[in-house]
């Protein structure tokens, strides 16, 4: 509710440097997802077991590592960067994945109503009442972990979520006078729907999409730390902060290097959408 | 107030049957039950009788109401680990489960509530935006990662905190405050929104214009006008601190059902999993139940309105 008796032009004029901030942090974070290849000094399983354990140029180690190495003499900065690629990667097929599923069951339940609508509402409550890790954690022990099943979960993480404000949005649309006109003038339902109704309702789905963002990021972060997500010898930065853990001792900065860009990212994504739900209709703000 | 209480009743038991069904598709479609829910070494012998008792032999819609009935009785197998049953496995786990979660949620209701009220009648001044600040830092700061900073200062720098076990309060406290910054975040931006909400609405301005204090205005009209949507929000936080607890208890070896879980899932014990999935569903549900009763009780507004 921090709707504010400023006019609406310089609402939209200014973007706060806290934005700024956050937008910067996640397109760096993207380009160094794309890049990895380029830009990682070494392969993210490259050993040199001469190196163990050596401290980031910071904490009085040297160039060669610039981020220090880990017990079996990895350079810590490559497996950053590895990291960043696969979580960035798993979160966003994951939002795409319940964005995609939510929507489209939304819209089924505007659309057929009755008992169709029914059971998709009744499946909404169904998840809203469960915690959604439990879920994923019973999935993975009875299926046994594999990559794709892992994205697939994650992904279905919020689909509920998508899937009431589709329906609500829809619902409302399809009386719209644009969308009785397209019928009228004899559109069938994907016409209607998806060449019409959906492009009028994307604006508020893109910004469910940044508020799930941190949420998919630390659910497949918080599996993969716990050993149950992404399984070595792929990478991912609660992978690379799990295996940190027993080291604390000697090495901390095993653990805090990707716990800190996991916070910056999930921060920055939480601050964007935000912004962004409150620029695009102010009257959301804060629900 | 009886057909919303039926309504809610028959609601509340078919989420627990569709979770109970979640289950079972999941287990059969993952295998053969009397395979996957077995230790590997179970004699020839115990495995038939096994498959008869949960009529594996049989159709499967009528095995699916054996399975029913089984999850009534408690019946969710025996644990690989020990070879004990597989409910009474979790159940010796939950008491230190439900201390970690009372605490925490006492010190979230105890923290995030007040600052939620303060941050909206400051609204727009530095408290505000510090209390906003700390909610902001609070749900985007990763529990596993929260925890192991926390280790990082008090136990190995500090020494004042133990790290891992669950003998004294003092182990209590690290765990606690993992597990309640997010929770109490979550709720300051909560109770601050619903607290703006009301603090615009016409009641409040009569309230004052018949001569109420600032003071009286907040407390008896405000308040629990607010209180309603909070309410709400703290049924759903639950759900928010069972998945925390998984990795919280994991950090701190704290011994609750959160940790048995990970173990059990990485070990694939699926009878202790299924159990745990089972029950967490019912509190849950039960919570939400109770949250939703409490609510019609609170508001008429709501129990008319549901008829």
């Amino acid at each position: 509710m921090s709707v504010t008796a400023m006019p609406a032009a310089r609402r939209r004029a200014a973007i706060p440097p806290v934005i700024m901030c956050a937008i910067a942090w996640i397109a760096l974070m993207v380009l160094v997802a794309i890049l990895a290849d380029l830009i990682a000094p070494t392969h993210y399983a490259t050993q040199n077991l001469r190196a163990r354990l050596q401290p980031p140029v910071f904490w009085g180690g040297s160039w060669a590592y610039p981020l220090g190495t880990d017990a079996i003499g990895r350079d810590m900065l490559s497996r950053l960067i590895y990291g960043i690629r696969f979580s960035i990667l798993i979160a966003v097929l994951g939002t795409l994945i319940g964005a995609l599923l939510g929507t489209l069951l939304g819209i089924l339940a505007a659309w057929r109503r009755g008992m169709v609508e029914e059971a998709i509402m009744m499946m909404v409550d169904v998840q809203a009442a469960l915690p959604f890790v439990i879920l994923a954690l019973a999935v993975l022990a009875f299926f046994g972990n594999s990559f794709v099943l892992f994205v697939i979960i994650v992904g279905l993480d919020g689909w509920e979520r998508y899937a009431r404000l589709a329906r609500g949005l829809v619902l409302s649309a399809q009386e719209s006078g644009y969308a009785v006109a397209i019928r009228t003038l004899g559109a069938g339902p994907l016409r209607t729907y998806g060449g019409h109704i959906l492009p009028n309702i994307a604006g508020a789905l893109v910004v469910q999409m940044t508020l799930n963002f941190p949420g998919t990021i630390l659910l497949e972060t918080s599996l993969s730390f716990l050993g149950l997500g992404i399984q070595p010898p792929l990478t991912s930065l609660g992978l690379l902060l799990g295996s940190g853990r027993a080291l604390l001792l000697n090495a901390w900065w095993i653990a805090v290097l990707p716990g800190v860009v996991i916070f910056l990212t999930t921060l920055s994504m939480s601050l964007f959408g935000d912004w962004l739900r409150d620029r695009l209709d102010p009257t959301l703000a804060d629900h | 107030m009886l057909v919303l209480f039926l309504i809610k009743t028959g609601r509340a038991l078919l989420t627990v049957l569709l979770c109970v069904t979640f289950v079972f598709v999941v287990l059969r479609l993952s295998g053969d039950p009397a395979e996957t829910l077995l230790p590997d070494n179970t004699p020839p012998a115990t495995v038939d009788e096994y498959r008869a008792r949960w009529g594996l032999d049989r159709p499967l819609p009528e095995q699916y109401v054996l399975y029913l009935a089984a999850v009534a009785r408690g019946d969710f197998g025996r644990s690989f680990g020990d070879n004990r049953d597989a409910l009474e496995v979790v159940l010796e786990r939950v008491p230190a489960t439900l201390l970690l979660g009372g605490a925490t949620f006492l010190l979230a209701l105890s923290i995030g509530i007040p600052l939620g009220i303060v941050a909206a009648i400051r609204r727009n001044t530095a408290v505000d935006r510090a209390v906003m600040g700390f909610a902001v830092f609070g749900f985007s700061t990763p529990n596993f990662f929260l925890g192991i900073l926390l280790i990082l200062l008090f136990t190995m720098q500090l020494r004042w905190l133990p790290s891992s076990g669950s003998e004294t309060w003092l182990h209590m406290v690290m765990p606690v405050f993992t597990l309640g910054t997010a929770a109490a975040g979550t709720l300051a931006r909560f109770t601050r929104t619903a607290m703006l909400e009301v603090m615009g609405q016409p009641f409040l301005r009569t309230a004052r214009g018949k001569g109420a204090t600032e003071g009286i205005a907040i407390r008896r009209h405000a308040l629990p006008n607010a209180a309603i949507p909070v309410v709400t929000v703290i049924g759903f936080q639950l759900g928010g601190l069972i998945g925390g607890a998984l990795v919280t208890e994991t950090v701190f070896a704290w011994p609750g059902v959160g940790r048995l879980l990970v173990s059990a899932v990485a070990g694939r014990d699926l009878a202790v999993v299924q159990a745990i999935v089972l029950l967490v569903a019912a509190t849950m549900v039960t919570a939400n139940y109770l949250v939703d009763l409490a609510y019609g009780l609170l508001d008429p507004r709501i129990r008319d309105a549901r008829r």
